[in-house]
């Protein structure tokens, strides 16, 4: 029987271990994308202003992340719609699709969500400082609190702004592979009980719904907390 | 686990980066804008008709104000010419009943002279039965009759009402 991790395995399709090698993954991003993109292309095909189911579940995801701005951001947030959309679609089919049993999970892979969560910090950060200038360091110490506080709060909000990218990659990465491990372990005993491989098979059903819960769960955290972020960096709490 | 292996971390960021760009630019030429405009014009059409309800609103209340001014003067009119007929029919009945009136003093004069007539005519054949009755019974009882004046003054006497 095949190891619960080996789903993880990055296979080489072409290029072998050269940096741009086209691999599993490599696929599954692309499909990934373009699935996002054709599913939004195809709903939105008829233009309806009554939707189709199809339509609405289009504007639904456009809502929830125009939402998700307005309230989260607040005022000049409405730039980065495109930005925050296109993560959030990318995390959540990346996600979802892989539930597809013998897809690859891209967002499994702790290199690909410390990247994103990296470009977030990273963009988040700038936005500060050039909203706010040097005061952006005002982030680290908390308005109002007597001054000698400053040798314990700036080292904490330091850490814990510093510990943001961790954070919300671990989150992510941990979510998808725990949940892919633990169904892999449990269909593993499908076939070793024989007739009572019945009862792994039952709990799959929910735990596989379950899953999928968390796939469009850990999407809308991942997304909703660089809505956070990038709410600090333009207002400073 | 093949997640810290590192091997495929330059790949796997490279093809993160080329993906993530393409699939940008493929949401925002082409899926947001279509997905934008159609809310967009939605959100219009829903104004429009609030907006459009919200005139007809006026119109109605318009028209319910007017229909509601036209009553108020028709019940107005109305009022003024029921107090006109009633003026009329209380002057027309006014003048009816002083005719009435008249015409009955004049009916009720003519009838008390009439009765006044028969009463005095009455008195006096009750006289002049008194006077003849008087004259006999006197001449039978004294043997002489007395003149006709005396017997008229005691006559006249006698008949006059007490008081």
């Amino acid at each position: 029987m095949a190891s619960p991790i080996e789903q993880f395995e990055i296979v080489p399709l072409v290029g072998g271990d050269s940096i741009v090698a086209i691999t599993n993954s490599t696929v599954w991003m692309v499909i990934a994308a373009t699935t996002a993109t054709a599913l939004l292309v195809f709903a939105m095909r008829g233009r309806a202003l009554v939707p189709t189911r199809m339509q609405s579940l289009a504007e639904i995801f456009y809502e929830v992340i125009a939402n998700m701005i307005r309230e989260n951001v607040g005022s000049g947030g409405r730039k980065y719609f495109p930005y925050i959309f296109t993560l959030f679609m990318f995390i959540l089919f990346c996600n979802v699709l892989g539930m597809i049993p013998g897809s690859m999970t891209v967002t499994s892979h702790i290199i690909v969500t410390f990247a994103m969560a990296a470009v977030v910090f990273i963009v988040v950060t700038v936005i500060g400082f050039m909203t706010h200038g040097l005061g952006y360091f005002r982030m680290f110490f908390p308005h109002g609190a007597p001054l000698w506080t400053a040798v314990i709060l700036v080292p904490v909000e330091l850490i814990s702004y510093l510990s943001r990218p961790v954070s919300l990659s671990v989150r992510l990465f941990a979510n998808m592979t725990v949940g892919h491990v633990l169904l892999k372990v449990i269909a593993g005993f499908v076939p070793l009980l024989g007739i009572f491989g019945i009862l792994p098979f039952a709990f799959l059903i929910p735990l596989t719904i379950l899953e999928i819960f968390i796939a469009v769960l850990q999407a809308y955290i991942f997304t909703i907390l660089s809505c956070v972020y990038l709410h600090d960096a333009l207002h400073m709490h | 686990m093949p997640q810290f292996d590192p091997t495929y971390f330059v790949s796997q960021l490279v093809w993160l980066a080329v993906v993530l760009v393409a699939f940008y630019f493929l949401l925002t030429r082409i899926a947001l804008p279509r997905i934008g405009e159609v809310i967009e014009a939605r959100t219009n059409q829903i104004a429009g008709d609030l907006e459009r309800a919200r005139s007809l609103k006026a119109q109605t209340e318009d028209v319910v104000a007017a229909y509601e001014a036209s009553l108020a003067e028709a019940r107005r009119e109305a009022g003024s010419i029921m107090a006109a007929a009633q003026a009329d029919i209380s002057r027309k009945a006014a003048e009816r009943e002083a005719a009435f009136a008249k015409d009955l003093a004049i009916k009720v004069g003519a009838a008390e002279r009439r009765i006044a007539a028969a009463r005095d005519e009455v008195e006096a054949q009750v006289r002049d039965i008194a006077i003849g009755a008087a004259r006999d019974v006197t001449g039978k009882l004294v043997g002489t009759e007395p003149d006709a004046a005396t017997i008229g003054r005691a006559v006249d006497q006698a008949l006059r009402p007490a008081g």
